[in-house]
């Protein structure tokens, strides 16, 4: 996974609350196998006039001039500013694909749905929750100022503004250290290989019928 | 001490390890796959080269972009037309031959939404841990099992090492008392729970339903309430084991059987929460209190009963709430104020992991029986869970009450829920929708979708727009023009 420790980034602001993982990516472009390229079809209801399919050259798709992503001002941003419950509906992982395919690497708002904000993690993209009060300020100096940038500082885990103000962020310490080290999952969870199997025996015993056939050898 | 809830019960009895950052590793019982989100996980298993860790615990079937006509699942796989849709397909069937998974195909009789296949076989039993890249996972919950949908990096992590890295979430419980009124069914419930609470609502929570209401519905009624926790906010809806659950799961394939069937039985009666359990949130709601539910807007939550109206964004609670209104307005094609029962349908689906099971079907049934689909609606469709709910169906005749009445009767599979294969609805189109999700766009690009029972979708195809099933014997039948 993608480290992740510091971004100072242009902000975009996306006023809408609860954008479901439908808007984030469209259904008909999940059909990839792959883990790349789904970035050109980020927000693509929101982005482009026409219905995208998948395969389409983008370049060719006419543009949603209203949209804030396809304003030339919040061109190369990397932090998306949201109203609250981003990232509710479905479990695909391709939102987050999506997201750290088109450059963003922070999502703040005020709240996150739960598969959403895990699924980001893994994927190097940091999720920090702001109150609504904080959020809404940023949302109006993002607006009043072109070029704004924030920093957010993972490991001391706060964003300081272009003004000089420091918000601090709250992170969960096991999340913070896989970002901060773009670790693997799997890999850490193997070091407990011992402890799963003893588990397993355990558990096979006390419920035999939660398993069909004898352990792989 | 305080006593366990039923979500306390189930985590401790999976807990391999708690760890010093707060996370802790769970073990996984079952993990359920489809085409969507696994090809990504076993890809990195192979780069990685990893095996699955236990290939007994996974179940797969292809089910969000198969073809749901006749014609075109006769020829199998090769009936699938869209090129990108048949390449993800293929990948799942070659994956799970690779891996020894064992796969329900695509003409498997018992393939079907697997959220419908997995309780119809006994693959999910109470007390297990449940996962599957799909967030309506939360369906499982019915039978007290702890499920809960995951992102392809965690199906990946469940093949390779049988556990899942997990915080323990906070325990809500939903009491719903009472008796329901005649023609208000579970989706009417969970609907009204969502409105109640928001799509945020059981944010970090797992729900677990409860109360009078609660226990009198069957598996199927249950299934439905459990399938949209998630549309409430929360990864896992939960029910306790009772008579209802245990009669279910007799004889099911993949049920233990004989002695081993008593063990279990004698386990799953644990599967409650204790009398003095402590929740950290309680919600109570008069079953008596629900009505026939209708959505109006493009979130779940925005949801009001049948003899409501669609509300005016200048009546909202705050300014975000107020745009949220506005624009859904301006997206589904209403004013405010609009009665919902002026609300004019292009297109009416009967399926989903929500409510395409055989009770769904009879109850769809028993509104369509003897009347016509309204001229004015261009498609109805009625698409059922998995081959085996078909095949009951058609033992009981509904396909012929559908038929007869102008619906088309279909194959198993997601279809119009999302709209991943060639079912889909058209720009500007109102369907009456029984699947759990009105986005913009969920069915179509441009689409708008109502949420509602099979009951109530079943009397808007009839009459052609939103109608109180409740009062259906006495109106008039006939067909508009």
């Amino acid at each position: 996974m993608r480290q992740f420790e510091r971004e100072q980034g242009l902000v975009a602001p996306l006023d809408r609350a609860n954008v479901d993982t439908d808007l984030i990516i469209p259904k008909q472009f999940l059909k990839s196998i792959k883990r790349t390229g789904f970035g050109v079809n980020l927000f693509d209801e929101l982005r482009y006039l026409d219905e995208g399919y998948p395969g389409q050259d983008a370049s060719q798709r006419p543009l949603n001039p209203d949209f804030v992503l396809n304003q030339p001002r919040y061109q190369g941003a990397s932090v998306l500013l949201a109203r609250r419950n981003f990232g509710c509906g479905s479990s695909r992982e391709h939102a987050p694909w999506a997201l750290e395919d088109f450059g963003f690497r922070v999502v703040i708002a005020p709240s996150f749905a739960d598969i959403f904000y895990n699924n980001a993690f893994k994927n190097g993209i940091l999720l920090v929750p702001l109150d609504e009060d904080t959020v809404d300020r940023l949302f109006k100096a993002v607006e009043a100022n072109e070029g704004y940038r924030l920093d957010v500082d993972l490991e001391n885990q706060r964003v300081t503004t272009p003004e000089g103000e420091i918000i601090e962020f709250e992170v969960d310490a096991f999340r913070k250290h896989c970002l901060l080290n773009g670790l693997d999952d799997i890999g850490i969870t193997l070091q407990d290989e011992d402890a799963i199997r003893a588990f397993e025996e355990k558990h096979r015993v006390a419920r035999p019928w939660l398993f069909r056939d004898k352990a792989p050898a | 001490m305080a006593g366990q809830t039923l979500y306390d019960k189930l985590w401790s009895q999976h807990l391999v390890k708690e760890r010093d950052d707060g996370t802790a590793l769970i073990y996984i019982d079952r993990q359920l796959l489809h085409e969507v989100t696994s090809p990504q996980a076993f890809e990195g298993l192979r780069l990685a080269n990893r095996k699955p860790w236990r290939l007994d615990a996974n179940l797969a079937t292809p089910d969000h972009n198969v073809p749901t006509t006749v014609i075109e699942r006769a020829e199998g796989n090769a009936g699938i037309k869209d090129p990108v849709s048949l390449i993800q397909v293929q990948t799942l069937d070659d994956n799970c031959a690779a891996f020894g998974i064992e796969e329900f195909k695509i003409n498997d009789a018992r393939q079907g939404i697997v959220h419908v296949v997995g309780p119809e076989q006994g693959a999910t039993l109470p007390g297990m841990t449940v996962v599957c890249g799909d967030s309506h996972t939360a369906t499982h919950g019915a039978f007290a099992a702890l499920a809960h949908g995951i992102g392809t990096s965690e199906v990946e992590h469940v093949l390779a090492t049988q556990c899942l890295l997990a915080q323990k979430m906070k325990n809500m419980q939903v009491r719903v008392e009472g008796e329901l009124g005649t023609g208000v069914t579970a989706k009417d419930v969970v609907l009204a729970i969502i409105g109640r609470i928001g799509t945020a609502g059981g944010t970090g929570y797992a729900i677990e339903f409860a109360g009078s209401a609660i226990q009198s519905l069957s598996m199927e009624g249950r299934m439905t309430v459990c399938n949209m926790a998630i549309e409430a906010g929360a990864r896992v809806g939960l029910i306790a084991v009772d008579d209802t659950t245990i009669d279910y799961l007799a004889e099911r394939p993949y049920a233990p059987t004989a002695e081993q069937w008593d063990a279990a039985v004698a386990d799953w009666r644990n599967l409650v929460s204790d009398a003095d359990a402590a929740f950290d949130k309680v919600v109570e709601i008069d079953a008596a209190s629900i009505e026939p539910q209708v959505s109006w807007g493009t979130s779940p939550e925005m949801v009001t009963g049948i003899s409501g109206e669609v509300p005016d964004p200048a009546d909202a609670a705050d300014d975000t709430v107020q745009r949220s209104y506005t624009r859904a307005l301006e997206y589904m094609g209403l004013a405010p104020k609009q009665k919902i029962t002026d609300i004019r349908l292009d297109k009416v689906f009967i399926g989903s992991c929500t409510n395409s099971r055989i009770e769904d079907l009879r109850e769809a049934a028993k509104v369509a029986k003897g009347k016509k689909v309204a001229s004015s609606i261009q498609l109805a469709m009625v698409v059922p869970g998995s081959g085996l709910v078909k095949r009951q169906a058609e033992a009981e005749g509904l396909d012929k009450i559908f038929t007869e009445a102008g619906f088309e009767w279909r194959e198993p599979g997601c279809s119009m829920c999302l709209a991943m294969n060639a079912d889909k609805l058209g720009a500007g189109e109102h369907c009456a929708s029984t699947s759990n999700r009105n986005f913009e766009g969920r069915q179509g690009y441009g689409g708008r979708t109502h949420l509602v029972s099979p009951a109530m979708a079943a009397a808007a195809a009839i009459a052609g727009h939103f109608v109180d099933v409740r009062q259906l014997d006495a109106q008039p039948t006939a067909q508009e023009a």
